[in-house]
């Protein structure tokens, strides 16, 4: 299959499952929202210009908004981790780094280590936006934390969780 | 000259961010204005379609639950049914007048159309319900949206088949109600954070409030007067303040809810227009 058309179709399936399902489970607690679907951005080629990257993240997160009835909301925030995402790899990985062979972003190419703080600053980013976005101040610093910091741990565990059960085995590509 | 052509060319990606970035929280802050263009009302008819498709399938293992709330229901307006109850001073006798044809249907002030609720959330701090009932089916905006059990919240968007209702979890969201029992009058809104728990302000300290307290709607609400809203879980007494801040714990199972009630009123133009000429005279 080729990797436009797995994209294409990760693009519907990751809407759909945090529409219809992550979206559907009882609250457990009030500062936890399990954030699943900006996974897609994670999984993106390297080789994405950067200008198209920014708007797929954008119409990624509106189409998710048109499900969520917050039109802007997540488009915001993928729009910003769909930009900061080619600084972040270039910090952890410099320009002849051998995982550029391989096609996007996975512990496979960059290693876990690195992979894990990437999922790390992106989703405390993520959410960071939407929280802010969404209560409009920070009212109450310590509300506004503990939403940021566990909505962050749950979409890590998920994101981990997504990442071994569908561990994506990558050919390491050469010139040949 | 050249020069802005080359700071545009150097920084073209970030430029074309912050212009993405701008277009998203334009739409976040004027959702309003926003959702009523036309591309938005096509997004949530196609929205709606999916969601309408899911719901078949939660409908059904949720039949059983949604039959107990109807049940109950029924229970308790049947119990409230004149013929129920017998009147044993003969000055107040029920008699229905037979002048009148129609007596009833001439002073009708609110209608209830059933709506199935095809999607629901309950986690962000601004939650929508989507309904399978729009402007071809009689829904307007601004009507109330009622529960077999407790109100849900205002209609906020038609489009031709379907309706998006603010939910009373929604932190934009104000409803005028009062105390069953002694009838002092307040209002409440959710602060974004537990969906079991909505604050009820302005009651002042010389009201006797327990815990348990029934909270219906007010007569200056858009809902018809006496809806259950919610049973007082914490009072809280400041002490720099006259009045309590009450917890309320909303009738409505907000995670399970599957059918509602729009309720239209039948007074509310006429409502209107005198009070817009009222304002209007003032200002003259």
């Amino acid at each position: 299959m080729s990797e436009m058309l797995k994209n294409i179709i990760r693009f519907f399936i990751l809407i759909f499952v945090q529409v219809f399902i992550l979206n559907k489970i009882p609250p457990l607690h009030q500062f936890i929202v399990p954030y699943l679907y900006f996974i897609y951005i994670f999984w993106l080629p390297y080789k994405i210009p950067r200008l198209s990257l920014t708007l797929l993240g954008f119409v990624y997160g509106l189409c998710y908004d048109f499900f969520s009835k917050t039109p802007g909301l997540h488009a915001a925030a993928c729009t910003l981790i769909a930009y900061l995402r080619p600084f972040l790899i270039n910090i952890f990985m410099s320009k002849e780094d051998p995982g550029f062979n391989y096609i996007a972003p996975a512990p496979s190419s960059m290693g876990w280590t690195p992979y894990i703080v990437f999922v790390l600053v992106l989703s405390f980013l993520h959410n960071f936006w939407i929280v802010l976005l969404e209560t409009l101040s920070f009212g109450n610093f310590w509300y506004f934390l503990g939403k940021v910091v566990a909505t962050t741990g749950v979409s890590f565990l998920l994101i981990m969780i997504t990442e071994i059960l569908f561990y994506r085995k990558q050919k390491f590509r050469t010139n040949n | 000259m050249r020069n802005v052509f080359l700071f545009i060319r150097r920084n073209l990606n970030f430029l074309f961010f912050l212009i993405l970035q701008g277009f998203a929280l334009y739409m976040l802050f004027h959702y309003n204005r926003f959702h009523e263009a036309v591309f938005l009302d096509t997004a949530s008819e196609v929205t709606g379609r999916i969601n309408r498709q899911y719901n078949t399938v939660e409908y059904y293992f949720r039949l059983k639950k949604t039959n107990d709330i109807l049940v109950e229901e029924n229970q308790r307006l049947r119990n409230l049914l004149k013929e129920d109850f017998l009147i044993p001073d003969t000055s107040s006798e029920l008699a229905f007048d037979t002048i009148r044809v129609d007596s009833i249907e001439q002073y009708r002030r609110y209608q209830y159309y059933p709506a199935k609720v095809i999607n629901n959330s309950v986690t962000g701090q601004n939650n929508y319900l989507t309904i399978a009932r729009g402007y071809a089916q009689g829904v307007r905006k601004d009507m109330a949206v009622v529960s077999p059990s407790g109100i849900v919240g205002t209609v906020v968007n038609v489009s031709k088949n379907m309706a998006t209702i603010m939910s009373l979890l929604h932190r934009q969201s104000r409803v005028s109600v009062s105390l069953k029992k002694t009838g002092e009058t307040g209002s409440i809104e959710w602060d974004g954070k537990d969906p079991l728990i909505i604050t009820f302000k302005n009651i002042p300290k010389s009201v006797p409030v327990k815990i348990g307290d029934t909270v219906v709607t007010s007569r200056y609400s858009t809902f018809p007067a006496g809806q259950l809203v919610g049973t007082i879980s914490a009072v809280e007494s400041e002490t720099g303040s006259n009045f309590y801040t009450l917890k309320l714990r909303p009738l409505t199972n907000f995670f399970n809810i599957q059918f509602v009630y729009v309720v239209r009123n039948l007074q509310r133009e006429e409502q209107e227009e005198i009070e817009k000429a009222t304002l209007k005279q003032e200002r003259e």
